[in-house]
């Protein structure tokens, strides 16, 4: 029995990461440093908690009185997320084929790649205050703005997976004859397609999202009137649509699993 | 012998009907959004003339406006976003351990991760930035808990599958010795953890610096309050020099987060 203390050097098994405890330390002295510079306090923390109590009061319950309004906000939401998914998700097809740098000489990739890339920097909502200044407000700026926000997102992601695939079927089919068209059709897309639905009903799900949102800053659809109910101090009416939201967006969710599971 | 003349075919009679079903309502859908949304066709041809007229007020950029707010805001919104990152751990991390199954097997717990979590995802940031601006008024605090609770849904569900997908070995070993709840989850999950914690953190940090700086737009400090004054003074030389900004801070922010995730992991 004398062996199991025999060992001097017994090391702790679990060594510290000087590195990760440096990081923990920095972002300590982060956190002094930001909630003074910022003029956080916690007494205007805790009134807030106060001002919360008075808000849920007078958001429960709901009030569905107006629902014809809310109807016609949501009908609009549902619009322009359709209309702008489906024209998006066309142009990327053919911005995503030209962005992949295993089928298309530099020349063509890199400013696509770049064009791709400035759709998605800004957030949709600062595209959308641009196009809502450039086309008025309404369902068309809110469109707009969500197509090149689909763009942004989609276009990347379909580039990423045309340069993925194997180039042995390419090649097989390019033996046959097959013109340019063909290629694509029959050797590129069916490689992806399945994944191209993945990103599609993610798009759908995002420009859903969004489409509640956009209206914030006048490009229609349900964000517009969840805004003025809000400026109107209609808790309830926010309560409402709040819960109107979210009901949209799982049911989105639930379609676009069914589509992903037809289409595996 | 007969032979069989068997004709292949990629997808059976089911799966073919179920996909075409699914472009036909697509269609249809499609059809009667068009026909039912209220767009002004004039508005449409007018868009370039009206874009081009937007784009020359904006020139030339007024530079000089950098030093006198857009610094302290751009300053302001990297504090809200990392602030508001950091707010989000406290909360993710919890939600993630109780929404794997691997950790916490009961399906209670689970539904409750999960309603928060997807609850947490479906309200956009700015809607949860209107709703805390009512609670606690304009300003930065505001931003930083819209940035935190929109996160919590994003982290919280990454984090979660991460810690599914460890080797469950290392802890079973720490259960053999005896060691405490506490010390199996420090020392047997985290370790595993760590690469991927730090890559969402991080990508996670790279979208809510986008997030932050719209934030501003309905008073929750940041960039986007000097770019909505601009704006709504029609002032478009600065709107131009505040987008310059926001994209120059996203485009750093990105390259800062390609960097460290090279380093790191």
């Amino acid at each position: 029995m004398a062996g199991v203390n025999a060992s001097k050097h017994l090391d702790n098994p679990f060594k510290r990461n000087w590195l990760i405890t440096g990081l923990w330390a920095l972002v300590a002295v982060y956190l002094i440093y930001s909630v003074q510079t910022m003029g956080l306090s916690w007494t205007r923390f805790s009134e807030g908690l106060g001002h919360a109590g008075q808000l849920f009061d007078r958001m429960f319950p709901p009030n569905f009185e107006r629902w014809e309004l809310l109807l016609s906000g949501l009908a609009e939401s549902l619009e322009i997320a359709i209309i702008a998914s489906v024209t998006g998700i066309f142009l990327s097809l053919f911005l995503g084929l030209f962005a992949a740098r295993n089928l298309m000489p530099s020349w063509v990739t890199i400013p696509m790649r770049g064009l791709i890339a400035l759709c998605r920097t800004f957030h949709p909502v600062i595209i959308a205050i641009l196009f809502v200044k450039s086309v008025g407000f309404g369902a068309l700026a809110g469109i707009l703005t969500l197509v090149v926000a689909s763009i942004g997102f989609i276009a990347k992601l379909f580039a990423e997976a045309i340069e993925e695939i194997s180039l042995k079927q390419v090649e097989a089919i390019r033996a046959t004859g097959a013109g340019f068209v063909s290629l694509i059709l029959f050797s590129v897309m069916p490689q992806v397609f399945s994944r191209f639905i993945g990103f599609s009903t993610y798009q759908l799900d995002s420009n859903l999202r969004n489409s509640t949102m956009v209206g914030i800053v006048g490009a229609g659809g349900l964000g517009g009137t969840l805004f003025s109910a809000f400026q109107r101090f209609d808790y309830d009416f926010v309560a409402a649509i709040l819960i109107t939201i979210i009901a949209l967006i799982m049911f989105g969710e639930f379609l676009s699993n069914i589509v992903r599971r037809i289409f595996r | 012998m007969t032979t069989t003349h068997s004709h292949w075919q990629r997808f059976t009679l089911k799966q073919k009907l179920s996909r075409y079903s699914v472009y036909l309502i697509l269609l249809i859908a499609l059809l009667q959004s068009i026909r039912t949304v209220e767009v002004i066709p004039e508005f449409f041809y007018d868009a370039p003339e009206q874009m081009a007229d937007m784009f020359t007020r904006m020139w030339p950029i007024d530079f000089a406006f950098y030093s006198i707010s857009v610094h302290d805001a751009m300053i302001e919104t990297l504090n809200i976003a990392t602030l508001g990152t950091l707010v989000t751990l406290i909360f993710a991390l919890p939600l993630a351990l109780m929404n794997a199954s691997n950790v916490v097997s009961s399906p209670f717990s689970h539904w409750i991760a999960r309603f928060f979590l997807v609850s947490s995802r479906s309200v956009n940031s700015l809607v949860w930035a209107l709703l805390f601006v009512a609670i606690f008024g304009p300003g930065v605090i505001a931003g930083v808990l819209a940035i935190a609770f929109r996160s919590v849904g994003f982290v919280g569900k990454l984090l979660a599958e991460a810690i599914e997908e460890i080797n469950m070995g290392p802890i079973e070993a720490l259960r053999a010795t005896g060691a405490s709840w506490a010390s199996v989850l420090l020392k047997g999950y985290w370790p595993q953890i760590l690469p991927a914690f730090f890559s969402i953190v991080l990508f996670r940090w790279d979208i809510n610096v986008r997030e932050s700086a719209v934030l501003g737009l309905v008073g929750a400090g940041g960039i986007g309050v000097v770019l909505n004054d601009a704006m709504n003074l029609f002032e478009w030389q600065r709107v131009a020099m505040a987008l310059l900004a926001i994209f120059a801070v996203v485009i750093l922010a990105e390259i800062v987060v390609v960097q460290i995730r090279k380093k790191l992991i």
